[in-house]
């Protein structure tokens, strides 16, 4: 399904990011994936269902959950952190700003894929930890 | 046990100065006065600390002295062409100031992270201006509040209980308006009495629209971003019959389509405010001392951050002197960050290029970044292990106290960047001396 991609801040990530970046509950906070509710039965998923999210920049395991914030079909809410920053748009437009926020997404059920520790994900993506 | 009042929370932008904190056993063990945030920072600062320097060998951490460590971080430092300084945002203005001499004498690009939330911002306020005010002036005269891509009860939890919403001015005894523009229903926008839900990427045709309807002229389309015409001329007009108006944007104008040309529109929409009623502008900044990381770049240096003295003079141009652009393209052949995890909020490619170059980081915690790196050196939580100056968003300066004693041995960001700066010193003139 076609979704554009808004990150940013959540309360837990804020609260848990003071305790700790290799803690579960800040992994747990992070690593998900806010839906309106229309669009998650459209994909045929439960709250809780993992799911992939990709661009062309890149893709991520994430658990969908269903958003509180009122409707907004079509819009994926994703809290900063590493685990999205492998699939956000890196371009500065010439200006030093990435594009965090209103990037072109994809999003597919993906209930048998795990979601990574913060080690794990970061032995996947930096050459430098397997050396 | 002790307490210590008015102390500055070093965790937002908000830099709340009215902490009360109960101390027992030289452990924050009650805070008064603090949001979630705060509270998370005082009473869990001290888990998961780096109590060592570490030095990577053959791709391994080993424990070593500051002295041996503080050696390597120089040798990395004086070998490399284009090395790069980040982070400055959750530290001292002293320990700034140190950084930019340190940046100076290494011929590297110091940049905050300024560069990831409201460099954009900076951007627009160089060319359109601003008319601002302190917060103290908005907690007393406001009449309309409109926060415009910002959280403030997510990011900045006491904001609006402070100096907005949910308190009396002297001079503002009514309930003040509140609107919020957001691409989702957020818990601010919960509370606010005109909610413009607007489609994502679309800020710019909305700020530009009410622009134009200031200007009584009319639009002829039914809808701007999803937001029907009347919709806007309705909030035109409440933006107009203020008395004082205070827009406070956030990451959702300088993180989207438009970045600093949203904030170009968004600070001309309150310039022609201006000719009608009174109104300010003033960006969310984040971590506590963004706003001290940009005012100390500019006294010393002239620009406010994405700062490159590669040439011997320094130089301004983001988009090729900003931190991103410069590990997109991967230029920097090594990199020193302080008070920040880049690799954890940088975008995957920016932060690869950052892990592959020697890598230095001067961190209380183990971060993301501090697990890439080469050499970690710890440091004390500054407001909490040392003292300092920081910035409020509005620019108002607030000391930073030191509340407890740090770890035995454990140096201050500030006198770990001094030692490296003389180290540095120390090292190139023996080069001097044997060519
Ligand atoms: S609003 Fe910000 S500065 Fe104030 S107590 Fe909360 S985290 Fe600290």
């Amino acid at each position: 399904m076609k979704v554009i991609l808004v990150t940013g801040r959540t309360v837990k990530q804020g609260f848990w990011k003071e305790y700790g970046k290799f803690s579960k509950a800040y992994m747990e906070s992070v690593s998900v994936c806010y839906m309106d509710a229309r669009d998650m039965e459209r994909l045929g998923i439960k709250d809780g269902t993992n799911v992939q999210v990709s661009t062309k920049h890149g893709s991520t395991i994430l658990k969908a959950l269903k958003s509180t914030r009122g409707k907004h079909s079509g819009i994926i809410f994703v809290p900063y952190g590493p685990w999205i920053n492998g699939v956000v748009d890196p371009e500065t437009d010439s200006v030093g700003m990435p594009s965090f926020k209103g990037t072109q997404a994809e999003v597919e059920p993906a209930p048998e894929k795990p979601v990574l520790s913060l080690e794990e994900l970061l032995k996947k993506q930096f050459r430098k930890l397997n050396r | 046990m002790r307490t210590v009042k008015h102390v500055t929370c070093p965790v937002c932008g908000c830099l709340c100065d009215d902490l009360e904190l109960t101390i027992k056993d030289e452990k924050v063990v009650k805070v008064k006065n603090g949001c979630a945030l705060c509270k998370a920072k005082f009473l869990g600062y001290s888990k998961h600390r780096v109590l060592k320097p570490l030095v990577r060998k053959n791709g391994r951490f080993f424990e070593v002295s500051y002295e041996e460590a503080v050696s390597r971080a120089a040798e990395i430092l004086t070998e490399a062409n284009y090395p790069l300084l980040y982070g400055w945002s959750m530290t001292s203005c002293e320990a700034v100031s140190a950084g930019i001499e340190l940046a100076e004498e290494i011929g590297g690009v110091i940049d905050t992270t300024s560069t990831l939330c409201h460099g954009p911002s900076t951007l627009g306020i160089q060319d359109v201006g601003i008319s601002s005010a302190t917060l103290g002036q908005v907690r007393h005269r406001a009449d309309l509040i409109v926060y415009w891509g910002s959280n403030p009860l997510i990011a900045h939890p006491r904001h609006m209980e402070r100096y907005t919403i949910f308190r009396k001015g002297r001079f503002q005894k009514e309930k003040r308006k509140l609107i919020v523009v957001d691409v989702r229903k957020t818990e601010t926008a919960e509370t606010a009495d005109i909610f413009l839900q607007i489609k994502p990427n679309m800020d710019y045709e909305v700020l530009q629209a009410l622009r134009a309807l200031i200007r009584d002229q009319e639009l002829d389309v039914d809808e701007v971003a999803g937001i029907p015409t009347e919709r806007l001329e309705e909030i035109a007009d409440t933006m107009v019959e203020c008395r004082f108006g205070a827009l406070f944007f956030g990451s959702g104008l300088t993180m989207t389509r438009g970045k600093n040309r949203n904030i170009d529109a968004v600070l001309s929409l309150v310039s022609d405010l201006n000719k009608l009623t009174k109104f300010i502008a003033m960006p969310m900044r984040g971590h506590f001392n963004v706003t001290g990381a940009d005012m100390i770049l500019t006294w010393q240096t002239g620009y406010p951050y994405a700062v490159d003295f590669s040439l011997g003079y320094p130089r301004y141009n983001p988009g090729e002197t900003s931190a991103v652009d410069i590990l997109l393209r991967e230029e920097s052949d090594a990199a020193l960050v302080v008070a920040s995890d880049p690799v954890a909020s940088l975008p995957r490619k920016a932060a690869e290029h950052l892990a592959e170059n020697p890598l230095i980081v001067v961190d209380p915690h183990m971060s993301a970044t501090a697990r890439m790196a080469d050499v970690v050196l710890p440091s004390t939580f500054v407001g909490i292990e040392s003292g300092g100056t920081a910035y409020r968003m509005d620019h108002v300066p607030l000391p930073l106290k030191k509340i407890v004693e740090p770890p035995e041995g454990i140096l201050s960001d500030e006198e770990i960047l001094r030692i490296i700066l003389s180290e540095v010193k120390r090292k190139k003139a023996e080069q001097m001396e044997n060519p």
